[in-house]
């Protein structure tokens, strides 16, 4: 083969950030394969010094629109973690409820306006209004409405939550409004099915690119980890001690990036719902279990598109899995409790949920007048950087046969597939250039 | 003919665009009313000819500057999205430090000196950059104001922007004061039209919408001094979405 193919994607489009792909192929030799991330930095970390701890939150909430109450939840368990703060059984619950509805609403957004016009060939969701596929829009729209609906109802606001403090919420959500939010997730479980069935059956139009490497996330003995666990990878296992994560995260500089990258037992890893559903699969709810198979998605699967598979499938346990913890809540009794209060000390304490794009940490070191004197935020798509570059470069030679907009199409669905937020991997703190 | 419209983004965490995609169902009446010819978020189609351009995020490079001078040059009209474009925002939080001394504390000793991705100044609302005709305030910016906005400026009217404190609609939502809690809100001086949203859930106002121009100074001294508060206080709070902000505290 002796062809030239040469491709910038200035700023790839239907992906939250901007990233930049790179492509020169010479006469059949590729010259330069690069996933570049110009993102302006936002030195989130230097501007936490100096701020007390009840400000946390709200601060690190607004490194990214998407994930926010994951950034609340990590900063949250990070502070209370330092302040030695116990939250009730009540908020516990509570805080399973928010971050199953963050996945919701994300993992729908992704997968139904971001995703889905790459599978019916159209530039954006915009002109599936009026199409053949009108229904199915209005149906995708419904989910994405339901999920924003049970993050306005848990935590006050869908984006930037208002309601998580630290030692629990500021207000909680009535026996009524629990029940009626059982009602309407009940309710979109059919259609949750049918929108799996058109996904399927266009399934095929995600190629079929395998390349072996790492998945880390959170796992737990008790469920499938999302709020709660230890950190774990494919390839070592589990590991307890989350305060010394640099040992399984570490972070490095390259210079096209603005956002870190990051390694442990190879090269690269993935972070993310493939990486959770690689770790985690048998503890799904039985309908997840049933859409996985639908896909026939099997543990461990090497292929990153199949990332965008592991969100449908995660978007159905979120269902079954928020109806459990209203049906407890509810036979609990929900009380009108007021967070737990605060005694001031020094400390230091790390924060770890899972977040739609994957694993996501917050260390933060609190000093005796509970102002923060340091902290690190470790972002689920700065792990993805360098796994995305290495797919990459195995992914060229594969397709260099096809034509130069197929190439380029494949490759922009390779990095939409990680669902990359780069606002939020641009944050950074401690790093070197290699 | 329906105004064509772009989004474009800046330094943010893109959490107002998102908000359009929270319209859900309405998405499909605004783009009765508009046409999108630009919104990297959420389309791959993009065109240089706009009649208004919607600006999230706040400026931070020479690289940014140069990309939204660009912009206004092609727009009748630029309106402003959200606490990062109208004020700075959390952005500005780093404001308090020279760029030297934030890009040290990140970045410690990496070579970063003549890449442009790294060549940060101080950071810059929109209108420290170019004019701005119309502002879309909040962290994040509310959806039925979102609505008004656009709805006036595609009909060519001016918008109309609350200029009283988050206290009248917190009043009218017939809650608590939170200092009443022993809580230390700013609604009394930051300007409304956010529904008082994080009072109504329990939560202090935090300012995200900005210090009103004239804010009722007796008033609030009379709340400081009658919950035994400190004004420094009120400025420390201040801070998080106002810093550098000298009118109001």
């Amino acid at each position: 083969m002796s062809k030239d193919v040469s491709i910038n994607v200035h700023h790839l489009t239907r992906v939250e950030g901007h990233g930049n792909i790179v492509l020169d192929v010479e006469k059949g030799e590729i010259q330069k394969i690069q996933w570049q991330v110009p993102e302006a930095p936002r030195f989130f970390e230097a501007m936490l010094r100096g701020r007390h701890y009840d400000e946390l939150r709200a601060i690190t909430s607004r490194i990214c629109g998407i994930c926010s109450i994951g950034h609340s939840l990590a900063s949250l368990k990070a502070t209370e973690d330092a302040l030695d703060v116990k939250i009730s059984e009540q908020s516990d619950m509570l805080r399973h409820l928010a971050i199953n509805a963050e996945n919701m609403q994300s993992h729908i957004l992704h997968v139904g306006y971001l995703v889905a016009p790459d599978l019916f060939g159209v530039g954006s969701v915009f002109p599936l209004a009026g199409s053949n596929h009108h229904e199915e829009l209005l149906k995708i729209v419904k989910l994405h409405r339901i999920s924003n609906y049970m993050s306005d109802l848990i935590c006050g606001r869908t984006t930037h939550p208002i309601r998580l403090v630290v030692g629990g919420f500021s207000m909680v959500p009535k026996e009524k409004e629990l029940l009626k939010l059982k009602e309407e997730l009940t309710g979109i479980i059919e259609p949750t099915k049918e929108i799996a069935e058109v996904i399927l059956s266009v399934a095929d139009k995600l190629p079929n690119f395998t390349r072996e490497t790492e998945y880390i996330g959170l796992k737990s003995d008790k469920e499938y980890a999302l709020y709660d666990g230890d950190i774990a990878s494919t390839d070592t296992g589990v590991f307890k001690d989350s305060h010394n994560y640099k040992e399984i995260m570490q972070e490095f500089v390259v210079p096209q990036s603005t956002a870190k990258y990051a390694k442990h037992n190879r090269e690269s890893y993935m972070a993310g719902a493939l990486a959770r559903f690689n770790l985690n699969s048998d503890q799904l709810h039985p309908l997840a279990k049933e859409v996985a198979n639908m896909f026939k998605l099997k543990a461990v699967c090497y292929n990153p598109f199949m990332n965008n598979i592991s969100q449908v499938v995660e978007f159905v346990h979120n269902i079954e899995d928020s109806i459990m913890w209203i049906d407890k809540l509810v036979e609990n009794g929900i009380k009108d409790e007021k967070p737990v209060s605060v005694k001031l000390k020094e400390g230091r304490g790390v924060g770890v949920v899972e977040v739609p794009r994957g694993i996501l940490l917050h260390d933060y070191t609190i000093d005796e007048k509970g102002n923060c004197v340091k902290a690190n935020c470790i972002i689920p798509t700065n792990q993805n950087h360098a796994n995305i570059q290495l797919d990459m470069e195995k992914f060229v030679p594969e397709i260099l046969d096809k034509s130069e907009k197929e190439i380029e199409l494949n490759l922009e669905m390779l990095v939409r597939a990680y669902d990359p937020c780069i606002s939020c991997s641009t944050h950074y703190l401690d790093v070197k250039f290699v | 003919m329906k105004p064509r419209v772009a989004f474009f983004d800046f330094a943010s965490c893109e959490g107002c665009q998102l908000q359009i995609a929270n319209l859900e169902e309405e998405v499909l009446d605004l783009i009765s009313i508009v046409d999108l010819v630009s919104f990297r978020e959420v389309m791959k189609e993009h065109s240089d000819e706009y009649d208004i351009a919607i600006i999230e995020g706040s400026i931070m490079r020479p690289i940014d500057e140069e990309r939204l001078r660009k912009i206004r040059s092609r727009a009748k009209i630029l309106v402003a999205l959200g606490a990062c474009a109208c004020i700075g925002g959390v952005n500005k939080i780093r404001n308090q430090w020279t760029p030297d001394n934030v890009k040290k504390e990140v970045y410690k000793d990496a070579d970063i000196d003549d890449n442009d991705y790294f060549d940060v100044f101080e950071t810059k609302a929109v209108n420290e950059v170019v004019p701005v005709d119309a502002y879309i305030h909040g962290c994040p910016i509310d959806r039925d104001e979102f609505k008004k906005v656009v709805t006036a400026v595609a009909m060519g009217k001016k918008p109309d922007i609350p200029t009283y404190p988050v206290c009248v609609e917190c009043k009218k939502n017939e809650n608590e004061c939170l200092f009443e809690q022993g809580k230390f809100c700013i609604g009394p001086i930051t300007r409304a039209g956010c529904g008082a949203i994080c009072p109504t859930n329990g939560s202090p106002c935090e300012g995200c919408r900005g210090i009103l121009k004239k804010p009722q100074v007796e008033c609030v001294m009379d709340i400081l001094k009658r919950y035994d508060l400190t004004y420094d206080e009120m400025k420390r709070r201040c801070t998080m979405y106002n810093y550098n902000e000298e009118e109001g505290c």
